[in-house]
């Protein structure tokens, strides 16, 4: 056995780039992500299988809403509002696009912080996020009765095909959940950073690893992902 | 390797990099907004509407995620597999395009039993309240 006789000589091998990388890591029969951590991979992987949910949840209103003899509901008139006595079409779900974007925008910095172990910033833009993801849930609350008082069913509607309730219903409700459970977890995680436990190992539950603010990029990359699916609910369901 | 040293101390990139795809990310919701606002019909529609969609998804995937910098195992882990929606999409347009085929076939035209089922639908609602 080679091993026993230079156990010196086995150093870490250094890691090509490109295809051959691709191939190497895959084909080592040992860790395949050299970079991340087995913490970012299984987000990545849970946030693959959710892909496959909301993929699933897309194509099945994509399925009814081809298939339908019945005129679709005008999506731009059904979630128009009116200001200062002026109807303008899809306006409330344009402010919560925004409203997605701005605290993603803000995640993304408080990701940021977290590495450079500035914990009072990272919290304070973990709150901002949590805030916003709050107001984009209140503002989905209130399109809600809105829509269940002029008589949206998820069996039917007054405008036409019957299928637009229950497809909206489904895909916003299983997104503003997401959206809920973000929030919740971004008000736990950003106590922690603020109280300092990544810094001081406290014990509970992701503060384990001393000096490891990576919960906050996992963190992030499941709020990441709710922005995300809402772009493709925005373009798909809200626009098309 | 700088990008490698990135990687030990956990992702680290400039403020400024967030807050310009920040705003693009403002600028492409704008446009897809305006796509709506303008009535925008037919396949320019659908087109912009798809175009805006894709490019504001990979801005978040690349930059906001950090996809950019990950390595090609785990970029390739993630993004092929999303892929094979893509053949689900296919399949289910043919599926619902005959399923559309033998509605209209073999209950007559779609127009007149919409305006029923409206008609129906307010009616019962109205007897409700």
């Amino acid at each position: 056995m080679t091993d026993s006789a230079h156990p010196k000589t086995l150093e870490a091998p250094a890691h090509p780039g490109g295809w051959q990388g691709f191939a190497a890591d895959w084909s080592s029969d040992q860790r395949a992500f050299k970079s991340a951590t087995w913490g970012k991979a299984m987000i990545w992987i849970f946030l693959l299988s959710d892909t496959f949910i909301f993929s699933c949840f897309l194509l099945s209103y994509m399925t009814v809403r081809m298939s339908t003899t019945v005129p679709w509901p005008n999506p731009s008139e059904v979630f128009a509002l009116t200001i200062a006595g002026r109807k303008i079409p899809l306006i409330l779900i344009a402010i919560m696009t925004f409203i997605l974007i701005s605290s993603s925008g803000t995640m993304a910095m408080a990701v940021n912080f977290g590495y450079r172990r500035d914990r009072v910033k990272c919290a304070v833009l973990m709150l901002a996020t949590a805030a916003f993801g709050a107001s984009f849930v209140g503002m989905q609350a209130f399109e809600w009765t809105k829509l269940i008082m002029e008589g949206v069913r998820p069996w039917g509607n007054p405008w036409g095909a019957a299928q637009f309730g229950s497809c909206f219903f489904l895909i916003t409700g299983f997104h503003g959940t997401h959206v809920t459970i973000g929030v919740i977890f971004l008000l736990i995680i950003a106590r922690k950073v603020w109280r300092g436990d990544f810094d001081s190992g406290r014990r509970g539950f992701f503060t384990s690893r001393k000096g490891r603010y990576e919960i906050v990029e996992t963190m992030g990359l499941y709020w990441h992902f709710v922005d995300l699916v809402w772009v493709f609910i925005f373009a798909l369901f809200y626009l098309w | 390797m700088a990008q490698e040293r990135a990687h030990e101390e956990g992702q680290q990139h400039p403020i400024k990099l967030y807050l310009v795809v920040w705003g693009w990310l403002f600028v492409l919701s704008t446009c897809s907004y305006l796509v709506d606002y303008f009535g925008l019909e037919g396949y320019l529609r659908w087109s912009l509407i798809l175009l805006f969609m894709v490019v504001k998804a990979g801005l978040i995937v690349a930059i906001f995620m950090h996809m950019a910098w990950e390595r090609l195992a785990l970029m390739y882990a993630i993004l092929v597999p999303p892929g094979a929606v893509l053949l689900f999409v296919a399949i289910m347009a043919f599926e619902s395009d005959y399923t559309h085929f033998t509605r209209v076939t073999f209950f007559g035209t779609g127009n007149a039993s919409a305006q029923n089922q409206a008609v129906e639908y307010q009616k019962s609602s109205g007897s409700e309240h």
